[in-house]
């Protein structure tokens, strides 16, 4: 079985037998990070670009140990340190590391769209690790097996997504891929933060948290970037927290078995409170163990790997 | 040297014409448009049989690069651009580099212009020096130069005060003051048309608020100063509606529509086609038929396109970071057809809207075939297919969103003072 598509840019580059696949493909590889030896011949031989030109840990330090996992040999290229600070642009520098012969390129930018570009102009497969405000289309897939996983189906659950939708490309990335998969999702914040096109996808739109925690059996918050403030989003943290963050108050009303899910980083007390990130309904660290898993199966199912998983 | 155009479908709006006649042409003048087939001594003679002979064409709002950006274009590859385009006159804006905000860069691109000598170029000034938005720029000497109009298009005068005075000024010497309309606290950065399209792209959306205000602000300075204003690139509805408005209420006040804005859509820009990033940004199709409605009814005087050359460097670093521009003389032609193709405006009001239209505007003695008028004429072939073809651009730049896009309509030849300046 090969995935219908050649690059991951985006949610909707992939079919529903797509996104089987790839949490069917997840689901046997995890088993690999559980070893003694982390290490199988799968990508032997195959040589992983890992381009960050905007920070990143987790993200990173996923597709590398993913790759890694799997024997393929990484390089990891950022902005700092190489020619683009000398003023190289960023398509001669792709294409000269193109020039080396990479397998795939796995490609995370401040810009949204740069991933559409580099995919337009390079020949190997690219996996979008985060485009400015448009998508970040493995965090979803993780966020999704990681539903699977805790809650046995996800149609049909209410799933709600707190925070800056505006702005997050975790939340692009998860509203395609849920409402896809037939969960019912509300999208919830101050209304800075909620474009009203984005009733363009089949969401619901709420101000108010408290009214819809109740229903919820997903709950997704989002990183608050405090950059944000300044551009007149909310008016302090403080408040933030006080009218849209998930803490002992806000989480009265939740069901008993609801989850809850933050893409990380966390503001700790900003838009969730400790007692809630380190509670008993937390899968937070879960979704981190799953990334490792969704990266693996992207890598092997766009690299070809055919072999030496068992 | 005497030219005949002959047998053509000659249409000039300025007059009301529309008729197969005679065009004779002699030492750069019109001489005659007759019916009559005797030719009166020798001759060159341009058989126009099958297609449309109109006054040439004025583009009242172009960006030629030179001096300072000559990558991008310059005053000769402009000039050839628009005489492919059929125009036969341009206006070009200030934002070169050293900025043309003084006398000495008015003149030394309209020494450049005649050097060329293919078209008639007129510059236009600076609002403000260096186009920084706080002082006036030597407005008088510009236009004693050759400066037919002031604006700081690109950069918009944030500072009322200082835009209530450049009109007062400007009415001194009697140019008209041209307004780039974008509240830049509210366009903010801002990549594409705000909505549908920038939300699933997530690029930073432009609202139509932030033009339309600005475009009221200087409907209100027009009319407390009683000096003309020209609104560049209209591309929303409810600016077209402000336009109307004013214009009933005798406020002296045009405005001009580009091809882009009035045939493409904020969808253009799907897939990160930064082809179809400009300023302002291409919006919806309610926006797209209130400008040709505008067109139609007069509210819009004149077509211009806003050709803002751009390398392929600056445009393929991703759509937030790409210049916004695109060129667009040598298609403007067969873009605007297809709304005459589709009936939606007549033959007769495109090119009142590329000839007599903008000349009003900026008091050009260009835009009609009346005897004794220059010879500046443009032939072409309303159905004569084509398919977009930026490798084939007489510019220097690539930039346009109409890549290998079929359309009907061809320029055959544009004459300017009596000369041909293009054949194809």
């Amino acid at each position: 079985m090969n995935l219908s598509t050649k690059h991951i840019l985006s949610i909707r580059d992939l079919t529903l037998k797509d996104i089987e696949l790839i949490l069917e493909t997840a689901t046997n590889l995890q088993e690999i990070s559980k070893r003694a030896v982390k290490k199988v011949p799968a990508l032997r031989g195959k040589t992983v670009l890992l381009c960050f030109f905007e920070d990143s840990t987790r993200t990173r330090a996923s597709f590398d140990l993913a790759a890694k996992r799997l024997s393929a040999d990484t390089l990891t290229f950022t902005s700092s340190g190489s020619a683009l600070s000398k003023g190289e642009s960023l398509l001669d520098t792709v294409k000269n590391l193109e020039a080396m012969n990479p397998d795939l390129l796995v490609v995370r930018h401040k810009l949204s769209g740069i991933p559409h570009l580099l995919a337009k102009n390079i020949n190997c497969p690219v996996i979008n690790a985060g485009d400015g405000t448009h998508e970040h289309p493995t965090q979803a897939l993780l966020d999704l097996m990681t539903i699977v996983q805790t809650k046995k189906k996800v149609k049909g659950l209410n799933i709600a997504i707190i925070g800056d939708i505006l702005n997050s490309r975790v939340a692009r990335s998860n509203i395609l891929l849920l409402t896809k998969m037939e969960a019912k999702v509300t999208v919830a914040g101050p209304a800075t933060m909620i474009p009203a096109d984005i009733a363009q996808y089949d969401v619901k739109i709420s101000y108010d948290i408290r009214k819809i925690i109740p229903e919820a059996d997903v709950i997704m918050t989002l990183r608050i970037q405090r950059e944000r403030e300044a551009e007149c989003l909310f008016p302090s943290l403080r408040e933030y927290a006080r009218f849209f963050g998930l803490n002992k108050e806000t989480m009265q009303s939740a069901k008993k078995d609801v989850v809850i899910m933050h893409p990380g980083p966390v503001n700790r007390g900003v838009e969730i409170a400790p007692e809630i990130a380190d509670g008993p309904h937390s899968v937070i660290l879960d979704q981190v163990t799953n990334g490792v898993a969704v990266r693996m199966a992207l890598l092997y199912l766009l690299c070809g790997g055919k072999e030496g998983v068992e | 040297m005497k030219l005949a155009i002959i047998n053509g479908r000659v249409i000039d709006p300025s007059q009301n014409f529309d008729a197969i006649k005679n065009v004779l042409i002699e030492d750069g003048i019109i001489r005659d448009v007759t019916s009559s087939k005797k030719l009166d001594g020798q001759y060159k003679i341009i058989d126009a049989k099958g297609a449309i002979v109109a006054p040439g064409f004025i583009d009242c709002h172009t960006h030629l690069r030179e001096p300072g950006f000559e990558y991008r274009e310059d005053i000769e590859s402009g000039s050839r651009s628009a005489a492919a385009g059929g125009f036969t006159t341009i206006l070009c804006m200030a934002n070169t580099n050293p900025v043309n905000d003084n006398a000495s860069v008015t003149q030394m691109i309209v020494k450049r212009a005649k050097e060329v000598g293919l078209i008639n170029i007129y510059p236009i000034g600076a609002v403000s020096k260096k186009l920084e938005g706080k002082e006036l720029a030597e407005i008088g000497e510009m236009v004693s130069s050759g400066c037919v109009a002031i604006s700081d298009d690109g950069m918009p005068v944030m500072n009322g005060n200082l835009m209530r005075h450049a009109f007062e000024y400007a009415k001194s010497f009697g140019v008209p003051v041209i307004t780039h309309a974008e509240d830049l606290t509210l366009s903010c950065g801002g990549a594409m048309n705000e909505g549908k399209t920038s939300v699933a792209l997530g690029l930073k959306g432009i609202p139509a608020a932030a033009e339309e205000s600005m475009i009221q602000r200087d409907i209100l300075l027009a009319k407390l100063t009683g000096h003309h204003l020209h609104v560049a690139h209209v591309s929303t509805k409810r600016g077209i509606e402000m336009i109307r408005q004013a214009k009933k209420e005798k406020i002296s006040v045009t405005c001009e529509v580009t091809p882009h804005h009035l045939t493409l859509t904020d969808v253009t820009c799907s897939h990160y086609n930064a082809n179809a990033k400009v300023n302002p940004p291409l919006r919806t199709e309610a926006d797209c038929q209130a400008l040709i409605q505008a067109l139609l009814d007069g509210t819009a005087d004149c077509i211009a396109t806003d050709h803002a050359p751009h390398s392929q460097d600056e445009k393929q670093v991703g759509f937030g970071a790409a210049n916004c521009g695109l060129i667009g003389m040598e298609t403007a032609l067969a873009v605007c057809l297809k709304l005459v193709h589709e009936k939606k405006i007549t033959l007769k009001r495109l090119i009142e809207s590329l000839t007599i239209g903008p000349a009003k505007i900026f008091g050009l003695k260009a835009g009609s075939l009346k005897k004794g008028s220059p010879a500046d004429l443009t032939i072409f072939d309303p159905n004569k297919a084509v398919t977009i073809t930026a490798e084939t651009f007489h510019s220097k730049s690539r930039n346009t969103p109409w890549e290998g896009i079929k359309l009907k309509g061809k320029v055959l030849f544009t004459v300017c003072n009596g000369k041909v300046a293009y054949e194809s």
